[in-house]
């Protein structure tokens, strides 16, 4: 695991759009090889999203080739329903990018058949070739997309119904009113993240404090389902200085002194407007521990 | 949507780096247009997973849905009231003319005339919708005969009318068919209106008054919506007998509607501290029209019109030789910015909506014009240097139907300090206000009126109002 730490919102958000950017620039996308990207909604990457766009809009960083995977959807909201995930992804990304429609992949929270909707899903994810870096956050209860305390850690695609925890924070988004909130979702597994090549969550704010101690020292456990990461060959964790406040100081202090390693992972920033020195790079492969 | 199929395979042009009057506010938005209609971009990227076919660069000026003139009287030498054969050129003349004014939609309004022009002008003025060729036609605005002796402002005396013999027939004797008929601009003390405002509602016409308080209350209860140009040809404000300004704050209004009014903002028939007020105190009303006459834009000088000589100078046409006025020939475009100089408090959007959206409001048209709402007509979109069009103007003309025109950066400017207004002192006598009377030109009228076309040209070549394109 690499557990990067930043001291504010801002400066996290930033480091995780560069490291995507390098990430999807390095990969050399084409039109036959897409890059596939896992993403997810919510108030923690908007940030994120917002220097993405910044980027392409510098002409640094094209989304023309890249293939997106939605983690999860409310079941029963309208599409067109401005707290449904369409609209989120659309409102936040989709509309400022120069992605293709049909390279972007959302869960179905009204079809007819909401587990083959999921299996369709599965299926879709295979035939891009598997996702090559998968994009997350966390609750405040240490859940990863709509997967609950409780969620098995190598479920799949399926329906997931919300925890109160969840609903009571998604009502600030209906008005207050809990009767107005969906309580059911689709929702991609702890599995299905983990069978993703790289794995990045997102985690700020100190109210997702405790959920990273959980996450990252405390050990694997379905209560916590981010804890699965720690089995993964490569996750990076990117917070901000209020993230990390439950955590021991001696975990802090040794990861802050990697910062000078990991920040190389994001400088030399690429960009698509040096395609030539792009091609060399090809070789050169992120740092891994 | 129209053409089913059709529309479906139209190619879809999206709009970028552009500010749209959308919900009542200025956002940094794209808009996106096909088949003639404002297209929602989320319904198409998610179901029909398209993107779009042509973008252009708007360059940062806003764009606004297009203007609708409830009531123009002619221009550019065409008087709708004239009873010739050649009234339905002239209409498309002036509707095309118009396009550079921003305008979209208008209703061409008659004043009161005789019987005989009546049954020989409307039948020639066909409502028609609007494109490249000009500005739709939304229906006639009849202004007269059955308004008030003492109130008649410059309608001729001896052609007015009551309907107190038989109501509704007598309407209908009058102007003959009502066909083409969108608004009705009737005096509501004469008896029996009741019975003909409701007979003309039910047709869906819209009934607009030129009364007193009481009288006017009891037609908006009746069913009429309209208030002609507020403040012109009525009885002045009083506080013990407000007049029919008093509507604009009425308690006795059925609940839930409004009434609208028309405002002449071209810094001549309203002071601007009226415009404020009356602003002030029922913003959703407010409907900037141009109550333009023959004389809207021909150049400076000396022009014949019927059996007038008009003489123009800059915003202002004369009786030749003389003092008096002989109408509005601001263009709305004009009518627009002076409006936002003039009541400095009030945003762009109000600004904008006044001349859009609170027309279409109006005529229960704000479905499809006056808005940039998805589903809303569209035409073929703003486009560079349309007719009429400088291409240095940092303005993109409007030849499409009903939807926007646009505005260079510089409308959302601070007002200039340079007062807007060069009100002097009273002028007895005349019925459109006290303030009448030569004076120099405004700063920010337009070195450009006066050139042919003149349009949305104030920001450039001139001083320009509100700071620098």
């Amino acid at each position: 695991m690499k557990l990067i730490i930043l001291d504010h919102y801002s400066q996290a958000s930033e480091w995780a759009a560069k490291y995507i950017r390098n990430r999807i620039i390095q990969f050399n996308p084409g039109p036959d090889k897409y890059f596939t990207l896992g993403l997810p909604t919510g108030s923690t990457p908007l940030g994120c999203y917002k220097k993405l766009i910044e980027y392409y809009k510098n002409g640094d960083l094209s989304f023309k080739y890249v293939k997106t995977f939605n983690m999860d959807e409310y079941v029963g909201l309208p599409r067109d329903h401005p707290e449904s995930y369409h609209s989120f992804m659309w409102n936040n990304f989709f509309k400022h990018i120069d992605i293709h429609p049909e390279n972007t992949h959302i869960l179905d929270g009204n079809a007819a058949d909401l587990q083959a909707e999921c299996d369709a899903f599965e299926e879709k994810i295979k035939a891009a070739g598997g996702i090559e870096l998968f994009v997350g956050g966390i609750g405040p209860d240490g859940h990863i997309a709509f997967n609950e305390p409780g969620s098995s850690l190598v479920s799949r695609t399926r329906v997931k119904t919300l925890a109160m925890d969840t609903i009571l924070a998604n009502a600030r988004f209906f008005d207050g009113d809990l009767a107005k909130v969906p309580t059911m979702a689709l929702t991609v597994g702890v599995g299905t993240v983990m069978d993703a090549r790289e794995v990045m969550i997102l985690i700020t704010g100190a109210h997702k404090a405790f959920a990273l101690y959980k996450a990252i020292e405390e050990g694997v456990n379905h209560m916590w389902t981010v804890s699965a990461f720690q089995q993964h060959p490569c996750t990076v964790f990117v917070c901000d200085e209020d993230a990390t406040l439950e955590l021991k100081v001696k975990t802090v202090k040794y990861f802050k002194g990697l910062m000078l390693v990991h920040n190389k992972l994001v400088d030399p920033l690429y960009s698509i407007k040096e395609k030539e020195t792009e091609k060399s790079q090809s070789s050169k492969k992120p740092y891994s521990d | 949507m129209r053409g089913g199929q059709g529309a479906v395979r139209a190619p879809v042009l999206q709009f970028t780096n552009c500010r749209i009057l959308r919900g009542r506010a200025l956002l940094w938005e794209d808009l996106w247009v096909r088949g003639g209609r404002i297209l929602d971009p989320e319904k198409l990227f998610f179901e029909e997973r398209r993107v779009a076919d042509e973008q252009r660069d708007c360059g940062g000026c806003i764009l606004a849905p297009g203007f609708i003139d409830v009531q123009i009287n002619g221009g550019f030498g065409v008087d709708f009231s004239q009873a010739t054969e050649g009234v339905g050129s002239g209409v498309a003349l002036v509707a095309r003319r118009i396009l550079s004014h921003g305008v979209t939609s208008f209703c061409p309004t008659l004043v009161t005339s005789p019987p005989e022009v009546y049954h020989k002008v409307l039948p020639q003025i066909p409502v028609k919708s609007g494109g490249p060729h000009g500005a739709g036609v939304l229906g006639v605005h009849l202004e007269g005969p059955f308004i008030s002796r003492e109130k008649r402002g410059a309608h001729p005396e001896a052609h007015l009318r009551s309907f107190e013999a038989n109501a509704f027939h007598d309407v209908l004797d009058t102007y003959g068919s009502l066909d083409n008929v969108r608004i009705v601009t009737l005096a509501p003390e004469l008896g029996r209106s009741h019975e003909v405002i409701q007979a003309l509602t039910a047709r869906g016409i819209c009934v607009s008054l030129v009364a007193d308080l009481q009288a006017a209350e009891e037609a908006v209860q009746s069913g009429a919506t309209f208030i002609t140009h507020l403040f012109n040809a009525m009885l002045p404000f009083h506080h013990r007998d407000p007049g029919i300004v008093g509507l604009l704050t009425s308690d006795r209004l059925p609940r839930g509607r409004h009434i609208f009014y028309g405002m002449i903002a071209d810094g001549m028939h309203t002071n601007p501290a009226a415009l404020r007020i009356a602003h002030r105190a029922h913003p959703q009303g407010l409907v900037l029209v141009t109550d333009a006459v023959p004389a809207l834009g021909l150049g400076n000088g000396r022009h014949t019109l019927g059996q007038q000589e008009v003489e123009v100078d800059g915003l202002t046409a004369y009786v030749a030789g003389t003092q008096t006025l002989s109408g509005s020939i601001a263009p709305m475009d004009v009518c627009v910015r002076h409006f936002l100089q003039a009541t400095a408090g009030c945003s762009v959007e109000s600004a904008l909506e006044a001349a859009s959206l609170h027309p279409a409001q109006l005529l229960g048209l704000e479905k499809r014009k006056g808005t940039l709402d998805f589903g809303a007509d569209a035409g073929q979109g703003p486009t560079q240097g349309g007719p009429g069009q400088p291409e240095d103007a940092g303005v993109l003309g409007v030849p499409g139907q009903t939807s926007w025109c646009s505005m260079t950066p510089s409308m959302s400017g601070p007002p200039t300090s340079q007062a807007s207004w060069c009100g002097r002192r009273r002028r007895p006598g005349s019925d459109r206000g006290p303030w009448l009377e030569r004076t120099p030109s405004p700063s920010w009228t337009l070195s450009g009126l006066g050139r042919r076309g003149a349009g949305l040209r104030g920001a450039s070549g001139s001083p320009a109002p509100g700071g620098q394109p």
